[in-house]
């Protein structure tokens, strides 16, 4: 359960600007770049552990909501530093339907890059990201650990994007 | 630069579309958003028949449906189900929304039938009350208010329009902010 409030944190990566790439595994052979996703809004979530009550919440809200993200052509990626196996025994028990991915080794390098990073508990702190179709950061939001962040917010971000930050080119591909 | 959490509103607002207990009149509007399989909201149900008892003609109690699906393989029919007696009558809704919530261990098609079946409502109705039309579009449009009004989680209540963030599960502190916000509304 992460639930310690940190006092320590790091400054969430500033909205208008690109966001870094990086390349994780989902499961043990698998791996998914955020430039995959290149063309569509992303929302990312950091979050501090597997199993904790806040996230299982966070996550089972954001599983749910496959047409919400749908009709805005956006792909949710979960991002905490859980290994792949647990990874995997967590989205199997929650019936998940968006990949989680591991910022294992080196840990936590990924949620460094985004100021989505408690260094003195080592665990990623509960943080949202929208990105529009070209992968610039278009909104933030850095929660209270212990606090479930809804998904209000994120839904007002990626309603107000024009077709162009939708990539609505591509709308027709949204699974 | 990262927004903050706005104070999170009910959106769309109470009408008379909602299903409601309690009189209209009432300067307190409790709503729940709510999943019948969730063993949480079991526990809300228990909480909410004490807050009315409380609270009496000051308090009408409404409820909105937020089957989180993929948790709870039964929650979806059991709102459907809920919404197919509604369509009948309020009280037919009342009724079943209270069945459930006393029998959530026996929530399968089977069981939901049999409830149903105690309002008037044939099993043939309910599954074409599953296959689409009015119920089932009822629960999605309730699901799709509740996560643009902040719903995090199950259950999630809003006070007079506005989320309840406290320990629900303190009956004495939330008919204080009950009457609180009674008061306020006069």
């Amino acid at each position: 359960m992460a639930t310690t409030n940190s006092t320590k944190t790091r400054e969430l990566l500033p909205i208008g600007t690109q966001a870094p790439d990086f390349t994780l595994n989902s499961t043990p052979d698998q791996k998914i770049s955020l430039s995959d996703f290149r063309g569509r809004p992303v929302v990312l979530v950091f979050y501090p552990a597997d199993w904790s009550p806040v996230c299982g919440d966070q996550v089972a809200l954001y599983n749910e909501m496959h047409d919400e993200f749908a009709e805005t052509n956006a792909q949710v990626i979960g991002i905490s530093v859980d290994g792949v196996w647990c990874h995997l025994a967590f989205a199997k028990d929650r019936n998940l339907h968006f990949p989680l991915l591991a910022d294992f080794e080196p840990k936590g390098e990924v949620s460094k890059k985004y100021g989505a990073y408690h260094d003195d508990v080592g665990e990623s702190s509960r943080s949202l990201f929208v990105l529009d179709a070209a992968g610039v950061v278009r909104w933030s939001l850095l929660s209270p650990d212990g606090v479930n962040p809804g998904a209000a917010g994120i839904l007002k971000v990626l309603d107000a994007l024009s077709p162009e930050q939708r990539g609505s080119a591509a709308a027709g591909r949204a699974s | 630069m990262s927004a903050t959490n706005d104070a999170q509103t009910l959106a769309p607002p109470i009408s008379e579309k909602d299903h409601a207990e309690g009189p209209a009149s009432a300067r307190v509007t409790l709503v729940e958003y709510g999943d019948y399989q969730c063993p949480y909201c079991g526990a809300g149900y228990q909480i909410v028949k004490q807050l009315q008892k409380a609270m009496g003609k000051e308090l009408r109690f409404v409820f909105r449906n937020f089957p989180l699906r993929r948790a709870h393989p039964f929650a979806e029919h059991a709102a459907i189900a809920a919404e197919a007696a509604g369509a009948r009558s309020e009280a037919a809704f009342w009724s079943m929304h209270d069945t459930l919530y006393e029998n959530q261990q026996a929530l399968d098609d089977d069981d939901l039938a049999g409830y149903a079946k105690q309002v008037g409502l044939t099993s043939e109705e309910l599954d074409q009350a599953y296959a689409g039309g009015a119920a089932a579009d009822r629960v999605r449009t309730d699901f799709r208010s509740g996560v643009r009004s902040g719903v995090n989680g199950t259950p999630t209540f809003f006070v007079n329009g506005e989320r309840y963030d406290d320990d629900w599960t303190n009956v004495d502190a939330f008919v204080a902010v009950l009457r609180a916000a009674a008061k306020a509304n006069t």
